[in-house]
């Protein structure tokens, strides 16, 4: 009885400290505010009554919650495990580029057969995305955060080259982007804003990670190999096939972020289709500690933050690196006293 | 620096005198008394050899002399005074110096550089003339030879160790401590090793030599401490021993006989399930190898494994598990080639495993108890594909299963890093016979347990021979061996030193092999 007090009880200080800790960010972020003769308060209130006070701007935190969602899931599915994917941002990409080939290969397909296959399309392209660097790690032991990273700027260069080169659009004056995709490879939007039906795709991917961690075989040896590799191991359960799984599961799920993308919002690949989405997903996980709610919670927070950045550019004049330092803050405070956290145990 | 070289000149050479002093030594961790008032004298020029079993608890009582450890209780005096060691630092300062198993020297650094780091006043240039000089000074005296450019990682162990005890020397210890040195050394060294000690013991100093190894014993120490289960069992002259005197003191022989248990009678026509068959494997890295071992396991037969940690038992677990390809011989199940067969394809074929270290090998410790109970059959509780793993009905059956065998396990919604030592390897013993194994591979089977618990483990493991299952009881308890085994296996150097069948054992016999001693010249193993 005592000892389960005691679970919770670190279970809900964990919670209340990580809470306590992104509230430091903002103390810090607003003393360099007063510094600068802004005044802190009146910039957060900002961002939240930009972000929360008008339809458009909630709008808004939804569509960006969507790609932040999957590319949570697609770092946290990994980490349950073991393993650390800062890769999501490349993953994304990698899925936009399946996408635009199929989109501009077959471009006559009825809508139900097209949209389906685009989607398998941003699936697949994002699991060969993560399934390179699993492969790295489980052949030749490269470590999968390092190689994850750097492959993020191979990816999006690629993107970069695509638009510039091949798949450049011959109508676009020298700007570089594709072709607009035909209508029949564009998900549909709801309400008249621009929230997507990715966000299906996304709650989808949360339930189904839920579930699968929690009530399959599957996900419970990926839980025994996060815990404890050697025992995990000595169980004979296969930690390099999981490891290619896991990862090629997350990549396929940021692919499908990169998908919804340019098949709601862009309606054509073009270079900053997103604004570090896998970055901030690689964040959201983290701060969720890898939990399926928690993902929800951060991701709508940190779409907040990201909206609310645009409101107080206009109204206050405020760079929007604003909120980018409130951000990286809270993901350097979290992190440094999980680190903390190992080396003194 | 001022101390070195110089400083054995005016040092008393006779043995006269205890230098080190350590009395009532207590020190316990949570759930086990690792060294209980322990007394330990050491003179100036004189080497003492502590000698136990693995787990005796040399090592903490050297971490505590080395400020590692803080003791509960008990006091160390240098030459008289009492000091407080509380940390490492602590320890050099008073002139005690430490050879770790594992060598604690920079690789790419050169000789002269890594004793550059032991000096007590490291300046901000390095004065290499002066190092070179020294070790020149040092090297004719005790014959402790080194090349002062050579990288560390060039060098032998043999070599890096002698850099280890210059380092010491140069620090200005005065007590040195040996931690199993000869470990690392192939035979000749340590001859040359042992050259090295009766210098340094002659010029003065005081050397702590900890060790297994009787042989050894006999060949160095002038004085040895015994070591048995975190107490001494006495401290005894090296003149005046012998090395079947000190096994007795080393392995601790009770009656045997009144601990036996009544089995049911064996099938005389026993199926064989556990073979393995002149199994050899190269040890590398830091692994003892395997060398032409061959036994059997009986089907309802409680096979031991008797030998000191680190002599090749955990290779031969590893060998039977499929975690380890062996370079040569055959494993058989059944006589069913498992040889090349995956970990998993081998549990799921009967086999359960109790490892060496349960918290470390045998479980998941952020999972709960259920979640860790199911571990090695995850197939049978989550069944088919595995899509619904449906938990309340997996913890009800573990319930049931748990109280079938009245051996109590605390919530099963705890997660297991929250539980005692003794009580994970209450849920690992109950996991593995709970499978009920066509052949159990158990590793310490009641490390960590309480009396009650202990007979509690030994009943279930007889109860599960008696229903026909091998078991594979791996051991450096002879007590417990004696008391579960139908046959027993000595391995020593990762071979196979003798097979005793249960009831003609001889305890000093087997003590003696486990620990590499060996005047008894007369014996005849019995065909494994």
């Amino acid at each position: 009885m005592v000892a389960l007090a005691r679970v919770i009880d670190s279970r809900v200080l964990v919670q209340l400290r990580l809470l306590g800790m992104a509230g430091l960010a903002f103390v810090v972020v607003g003393a360099f505010l007063v510094l600068f003769g802004k005044n802190p308060l009146l910039a957060y209130a900002e961002i939240f009554r930009g972000a929360l006070g008008t339809s458009y701007g909630a709008s808004e935190v939804i569509v960006r919650a969507i790609p932040l969602m999957l590319c949570a899931v697609a770092t946290a599915l990994p980490a349950r495990m073991g393993l650390v994917n800062v890769g999501p941002e490349g993953q994304l990409h990698a899925g936009a580029l399946a996408v635009t080939w199929g989109a501009l290969t077959f471009g006559a397909l009825p809508r139900p057969v097209f949209l389906p296959a685009l989607v398998a399309l941003g699936l697949l392209g994002g699991a060969i995305g993560a399934f390179v660097p699993a492969l790295l790690r489980v052949k030749v032991g490269v470590n999968e955060t390092i190689s994850t990273l750097l492959l993020n700027y191979v990816i999006v260069l690629l993107v970069e080259h695509m638009v510039r080169g091949p798949w450049k659009d011959p109508m676009s004056f020298n700007w570089p982007y594709t072709p607009e995709f035909p209508d029949a490879a564009r998900l549909s939007t709801y309400w008249g804003t621009r929230i997507h039906a990715g966000l299906w795709f996304a709650l989808a991917a949360i339930l189904l990670f839920y579930f699968t961690l929690r009530f399959t075989r599957w996900g419970y040896e990926l839980r025994v190999i996060g815990d404890n590799p050697e025992a995990a191991g000595r169980a004979g359960i296969p930690i390099g096939r999981y490891t290619l799984l896991a990862m090629s599961i997350g990549g396929a799920l940021a692919g499908l972020a990169g998908m919804a993308e340019i098949c709601a919002i862009q309606g054509r690949l073009r270079p900053g289709i997103s604004t570090g989405f896998g970055y901030t997903g690689f964040l959201v996980s983290w701060l969720a500690l890898h939990h399926p709610l928690g993902i929800v919670v951060m991701a709508i927070l940190l779409g907040v933050l990201s909206v609310g950045g645009d409101s107080i550019q206009i109204s206050l004049g405020l760079p929007y690196a604003t909120v980018n330092i409130i951000t990286s803050l809270i993901f350097f405070i979290v992190l440094g006293s999980r680190f903390r956290r190992r080396a003194t145990a | 620096m001022r101390r070195l070289g110089s400083g054995a000149r005016h040092l008393d050479c006779s043995v006269t005198g205890v230098y080190l002093r350590l009395e009532g030594i207590t020190k316990s961790f949570p759930g086990i008394l690792a060294n209980s008032n322990i007394h330990l004298e050491v003179g100036r020029g004189e080497i003492l050899a502590l000698l136990g079993e693995n787990g005796a608890g040399k090592s903490t009582l050297m971490k505590v002399l080395y400020g590692f450890y803080r003791p509960d209780a008990g006091t160390i005096s240098i030459d008289g005074r009492p000091v407080v060691l509380d940390s490492p630092s602590d320890a050099i300062r008073a002139g005690i110096g430490m050879v770790f198993q594992s060598f604690m020297l920079i690789p790419a650094f050169s000789v002269a550089e890594n004793i550059a780091l032991a000096l007590p006043r490291l300046g901000v240039w390095l004065d290499s003339g002066q190092i070179r000089e020294r070790l020149r000074d040092l090297a004719s005296r005790y014959g402790l030879a080194a090349d002062a450019d050579a990288k560390v990682w060039q060098l032998s162990g043999g070599e890096q160790q002698r850099v280890e005890i210059l380092k010491l020397l140069v620090s200005g210890a005065r007590i040195l401590i040996l931690d199993e040195p000869t470990s690392v050394l192939a035979p000749h060294e340590v001859d040359g090793l042992f050259t090295v000690l009766r210098t340094l013991r002659d010029d003065g100093y005081t050397i702590v030599f900890i060790t297994h190894k009787l042989r050894e014993v006999m060949a160095i120490a002038d004085r040895i401490t015994v070591l048995r289960k975190g107490s001494v069992v006495g401290t005894v002259p090296r003149d005046g021993t012998s090395e079947e005197d000190l096994a007795e003191m080393l392995v601790g022989l009770r009656d045997v006989r009144a601990t036996s248990f009544s089995r049911a009678a064996q099938a005389s026509e026993a199926r064989t399930v556990l073979s393995v068959d002149d199994v050899s494997v190269r040890g590398e890295r830091g692994r003892a190898g395997l060398s032409h071992v061959s036994l059997h396991v009986d089907a309802g037969e409680i096979g031991g494994v008797a030998g000191v940690t680190g002599n090749g038992q955990s290779e031969l677990g590893e060998v039977v598990l499929g975690r380890l390809s062996p370079d040569h011989g055959h494993v058989y199940l059944e006589d069913v080639d498992v040889t090349r067969w995956s970990t998993a394809k081998i549990l799921a074929h009967g086999v359960g495993v109790i490892p060496e270290d349960p918290l470390r090998m045998g479980v998941a410790p952020g999972l709960t108890v259920t979640e860790n109970m199911v571990l090695n059959e995850r197939r049978r509780f989550m069944p088919g594909a595995g899509l619904y793993a449906d938990w309340r009905a997996i913890r009800r059956a573990i319930e049931a299963r748990i109280e079938n065998f009245g051996l109590a396990i605390p919530r099963l919604t705890l997660p297991v890093g929250t539980l005692s030592g003794g009580n994970v390897q209450r849920l690992l013993l109950l996991r593995e016979i709970g499978r009920r194994p066509k052949l159990l591979v158990a590793f310490y089977p009641t490390r960590g347990l309480d009396i009650a618990a202990t007979r509690m483990a030994h009943d279930l493991l007889v109860a599960a021979r008696n229903a026909g299952a091998a078991i594979l009881v791996v051991s450096e308890d002879l007590d417990e061996l004696f008391a579960l085994c139908d046959r027993l296996v000595v391995f020593s150097r990762g071979t196979v030193v003798g097979t005793f069948k249960s009831g003609d054992v001889d305890a000093v016999e087997v003590g003696l092999r486990m620990t590499g001693g060996g005047k008894r010249e007369a014996w005849s193993p019995s065909p494994a």
